[in-house]
């Protein structure tokens, strides 16, 4: 049986300041009709260069396919004319994309309606009205309310997630044979995201349509995919079905991969293994195996004999990995470490974190917490309401706890972090910090509390001064508070600063370009550091980085805070992140604290519904434990905070809601020892 | 949309006001006496102190601004000192002919400034996106007064095809209009022109590399559709805004154009009024100038809200 799509040996190269990046080389695949295939990788894999590659979507210059064939459907892609007749017949008509970013992916001036409907008039030959009502049928289909209205709004009037249903509503609309969703739900909640995957995997199931997924989140491949391929530096290093990938996974890279993400699942102590160094330039690819410097099961003919092809280990197995390795049985002793459920209870985890102590002393107390912004209206600003972006927050760190803050976007994790660091002036409540109520006290006073409390930042690429010297970045706190007495203290201080993060500290007078992500946020994090701070807030500080390098910062973070006793506020929306770094979590909703409580309580038994929920959505990266599962999908979405439901914010979204939740709010009550829930029925 | 506009339009009214106080004061400051110069050197004092009780010159400036600026709002724009006729009448005949030099340069930097930009930013980087790079930035670094000494000698002088200056009206001799104001109009484009395609260019670079732009072809939309409709659409946003710009340059442009081709225009008036301390017919002159150029502003501001729906609905 021949496959739909078929690619050989694809190339495509860029070109990129006189220096050719082989951004995809020699990559071969096939996916066959109704299949769910996943693209696994870390950004500049290629993962995504090959999808695009096939639809002769690459921007051209830089971008040049040099070699291979993509044959679907019998014809060769690649032999159209890039913007020609047969191109543009595939393009939306046979092969839909769904692309990452849903806020920038659609054209702001033109009604999502005439968006949707522009692909139909072009493909199935609809008049203006029938395909008009095709995309309202589309609208309807991929679950948004009020189809007939929304159809004439503009995307601007969406949400990120609803933007992405319409997107998908694009892809499906001329019945494609293949999808594919390139990391179509990074971008979105975790309870938008698994909303969207089921729906996209029922469309395509019912339709018998392929779909790739390509994704960095080994949840999403567990819970959804039924094949996968991984790639590094361009190639594709593994494949096979997902069970085989995730039971007995071959290449290094691979295992390295599922030991450095953190699990719903996972014991506590398990300690991340970070995968060490950093991805090759692929401006100056070596003949030998591209995870060659990384590995850390490399033998001497890794080293003596050019790249390894993909071979099979087992029957629709493929690794491309030196049969030397597999021979030295390095990487059977590195996968006994990871945590697959089949051979989990068999085998203890590798490295331990070691308990922390947690002292009595309270850090940091926040009572009451209100932060209202005014919406004005009219030509005079006349202010018409607040914004309740945080109402009535409370909550405490003693010293050396680390407090997870974990909800979706816009509940107001963000705003707490700064009221608490006054960067917001709060409208009520009380926060006392060390002792000290600094709700209200001069910046005078407030300056040399300040340096001992610092901020991570999420953006490792904007959050530093592109045009001062990473040592100048890290060394300005110790000028601005006068920490040091003379140049000589500075320079140890940097010296010391750059070890402690694990940086060379011959590094100093470089420019942040120079870095990697994962670099950046380290000097972020010395940057942080250089006060000798007592109280850190983390605001989603590893999100932007990837799989390999994220368990780097995290076990950094982790044993700085053993070495210095550091208290952390922990912002992130990764759950299995946080439970992974947290002492006692906070799940914020709509402005408020819906649950807090201890790490094992919240994430064992959670009281809350809206917890309940976020837990189930998040995808766990092992196809065993996924069969099990069962998934409870939240609906709806998050309301604005102008239209918050009467009642239980949370009312209009719980299944268990009844009349008195729409009558009155609950107030968050102690329903056991340090365990808070905001809930009627708790 | 409508709060919007009515905002715009209050803001329009406050401007003139602004402007209008600034002229009267400025031409108030000036040394020289206006009777003096009406009358000649011979006058004498109690002739001079009789129209300057006429004009009205004796009371306190506040009084003859608040008089002024009444009766411009009734419509009466007072009688000039220097040409002894009604500003409006004086008004009446120039406009028009400002006008038609003024939007005929306008048009020609818009029809030939904004496919010029879109053309070199779709063929980036060749040869074509070159020459019209290259042209445009000559356009803007070349000074007009140059260039019009240059066309004069050559097209007047030297090759005779067109006439050193003058202006007659295109309902008179259509042919003799056009060959007279083909050189004004060309080189009042000229830096509008100029500017508008390179930042055509750089608007429609920026748009085609937007994510919606991608995504237009990965639904098999034409290239040429998805240049015109998606991409250029997007990427008139700022291009408006240099229009309003322009708009603004080129009232500026056309006092030097008239002068120098000897067009009766608003700028010549306006030139010669300065001159003559003519501040009755300056007043009005710039006043009408800047309403001119603020109502520009305002029709930009409501293309704006026509062309994206994120201003026009939102508020």
């Amino acid at each position: 049986m021949s496959h739909l799509l078929e690619v050989r040996n694809l190339k495509t190269y860029f070109n990129v300041d006189g220096t050719t990046v082989k951004a995809v080389d020699g990559v071969s695949y096939h996916i066959d009709a109704g299949e769910i295939v996943a693209f696994v990788g870390e950004s500049g894999s290629g993962k995504s260069v090959t999808q695009y590659s096939g639809l002769q979507l690459i921007p051209s210059p830089p971008g040049k396919i040099v070699g291979g064939s993509v044959k679907f459907e019998g014809n060769d892609l690649l032999r159209f004319a890039p913007n020609g007749e047969e191109m543009r017949d595939v393009r939306g008509g046979k092969i839909g994309i769904v692309f990452q970013e849903p806020m920038t992916s659609l054209n702001p001036i033109m009604t999502v309606g005439k968006q949707i409907a522009e692909s139909v008039m072009l493909h199935l030959k609809m008049g203006k009205a029938e395909a008009r009502r095709r995309a309202i049928e589309l609208i309807q289909l991929v679950g948004i309310p009020d189809a007939e209205h929304r159809v004439d709004y503009y995307p601007h009037q969406f949400s990120g997630g609803m933007r992405q249903r319409i997107m998908i509503a694009m892809a499906l609309s001329c019945n494609p044979k293949l999808l594919i969703a390139d990391e179509a739900t990074t971008a979105l909640d975790v309870t938008t995201q698994a909303q969207l995957l089921e729906m996209m995997r029922d469309v395509v199931k019912k339709t018998n349509t392929s779909l790739i997924l390509v994704t960095h989140n080994l949840g999403i491949v567990a819970r959804y995919a039924e094949r996968i391929y991984v790639m590094y530096a361009g190639g594709i290093v593994e494949s096979g079905t997902t069970k085989e990938i995730f039971g007995s996974p071959k290449h290094p890279y691979t295992i390295g991969l599922l030991k450095a993400v953190p699990r719903l699942d996972d014991p506590k102590d398990r300690k991340l293994v970070a995968i060490d160094g950093l991805p090759p330039n692929l401006a100056h690819k070596s003949e030998f195996c591209a995870f060659l410097p990384r590995c850390p099961f490399k033998t001497e003919a890794c080293q003596s004999r050019p790249a390894p092809e993909l071979r099979e280990t087992g029957p629709g197995h493929f690794a491309a990995c030196h049969e030397e390795v597999a021979a030295s049985g390095g990487a059977e002793r590195g996968l006994a470490s990871v945590s697959i459920s089949s051979v989990q209870e068999a085998q203890a985890p590798e490295r331990e974190v070691p308990e922390r102590s947690v002292a009595a002393e309270t850090m940091l107390e926040v009572r009451h917490l209100k932060m209202y912004f005014p919406v004005t209206r009219g030509l005079l600003g006349r202010k018409v309401a607040d914004i309740k972006a945080v109402d009535d927050v409370s909550f405490e760190i003693r010293k050396g706890e680390t407090l997870g803050l974990v909800g979706e976007s816009g509940c107001g994790k963000t705003t707490v972090a700064r009221s608490v660091l006054r960067m917001y002036e709060p409208t009520d409540g009380q926060i006392v910090f060390r002792g000290h109520d600094i709700t209200r006290m001069s910046m005078n006073r407030l300056r040399p509390l300040r340096r001992e409390m610092p901020m991570i930042f999420q953006d490792p690429f904007s959050s530093l001064d592109p045009r001062q010297s990473v040592g100048n970045i890290v060394g300005e706190p110790l000028k601005v508070h006068g920490l040091v007495k003379n140049a000589k203290e500075y320079e140890e201080r940097l010296t010391e600063l750059f070890t402690l993060v694990g940086l060379n500290p011959g590094v100093r007078n470089r420019m942040p370009h120079e870095f990697s992500g994962g670099q950046r946020q380290r000097i972020g994090i010395a940057r942080a550091l250089a006060s000798n701070p007592s109280f850190i807030v983390c605001d989603e500080a590893i999100s932007a980085l990837d799989v390999s390098i994220q368990a780097q910062i995290i076990n950094l973070l982790e044993d700085l805070q053993r070495k210095l006793g550091l208290t952390y506020l922990f912002i992130a929306h990764d759950l299995s992140v946080v439970r992974h770094i947290s002492d006692r979590v906070a799940v914020m909703y709509l402005g408020k604290i819906v649950e807090i409580a201890d790490w094992k309580t919240l994430y064992e038994s959670p009281k809350h519904p809206y917890t309940q929920m976020l837990l189930s959505a998040v995808p766990i990266p092992d196809p065993f434990v996924e069969e099990r599962r069962e998934h409870v999908v939240i609906q709806g979405e998050v309301p604005s905070l102008l239209n918050k439901p009467k009642g239980c914010s949370f009312s209009n979204r719980c299944p268990f809601a009844t009349a008195a939740c729409k009558e009155s709010e609950p107030p968050l009550r102690s329903v056991a020892e340090g365990h808070g829930v905001a809930c009627l029925r708790a | 949309m409508l709060t919007f506009i009515v905002r715009r339009l209050i803001m329009t009214i406050a401007i003139l006001f602004i402007v209008s106080l600034i002229v009267f004061t400025i031409m108030h400051m000036l040394p020289g006496d206006p009777v003096a110069i009406m009358l000649g050197d011979q006058a004498s004092v109690e002739e001079i102190e009789r129209l300057r009780t006429e004009l009205g010159l004796d009371k306190p400036l506040p009084v003859q601004y608040a008089d002024w600026l009444l009766n411009v709002l009734q419509g009466d724009l007072g009688r000039s000192i220097s040409y002894n006729e009604d500003v409006g009448q004086l008004v009446r005949d120039r406009l028009p002919i400002s006008f038609h030099i003024g939007l005929s340069a306008f048009v020609l930097a818009i029809v030939l400034g904004i496919p010029a930009g879109i053309i070199a930013a779709v063929k980036r980087g060749g040869w074509l996106d070159s020459l019209i790079t290259v042209t445009a930035n000559l356009g803007m670094a070349v000074p007009v007064f140059w260039l019009g000494i240059l066309g004069v000698y050559l097209f007047s002088l030297k090759l005779g095809w067109l006439p050193v200056q003058g202006y007659t009206s295109p309902f008179e001799d259509l042919g003799q209009s056009f060959r007279q104001t083909v050189m004004p109009v060309v080189l009042l484009s000229l830096g509008a022109l100029a500017t508008l395609a390179r930042q055509t260019r750089s608007s429609m670079l920026e748009v085609i590399r937007q994510d919606y732009i991608r995504t237009a072809r990965a639904k098999g939309v034409k290239e040429n559709r998805v240049i015109m409709k998606h991409a250029l659409r997007n990427a008139l946003i700022p291009i408006i805004t240099i229009l309003g710009m322009g708009l603004a340059s080129l009232v500026g442009g056309s006092v030097f154009i008239e002068q120098v081709f000897n067009i009766p225009g608003m700028g010549r008036l306006m030139v010669q009024s300065i001159f003559g301390k003519d501040y009755v017919v300056v007043q009005s002159v710039v006043l009408i100038v800047a309403s001119v150029v603020a109502l520009g502003n305002l029709a930009v501001d409501i293309a704006y809200g026509l062309i994206d729906p994120r201003i026009r609905l939102g508020k």
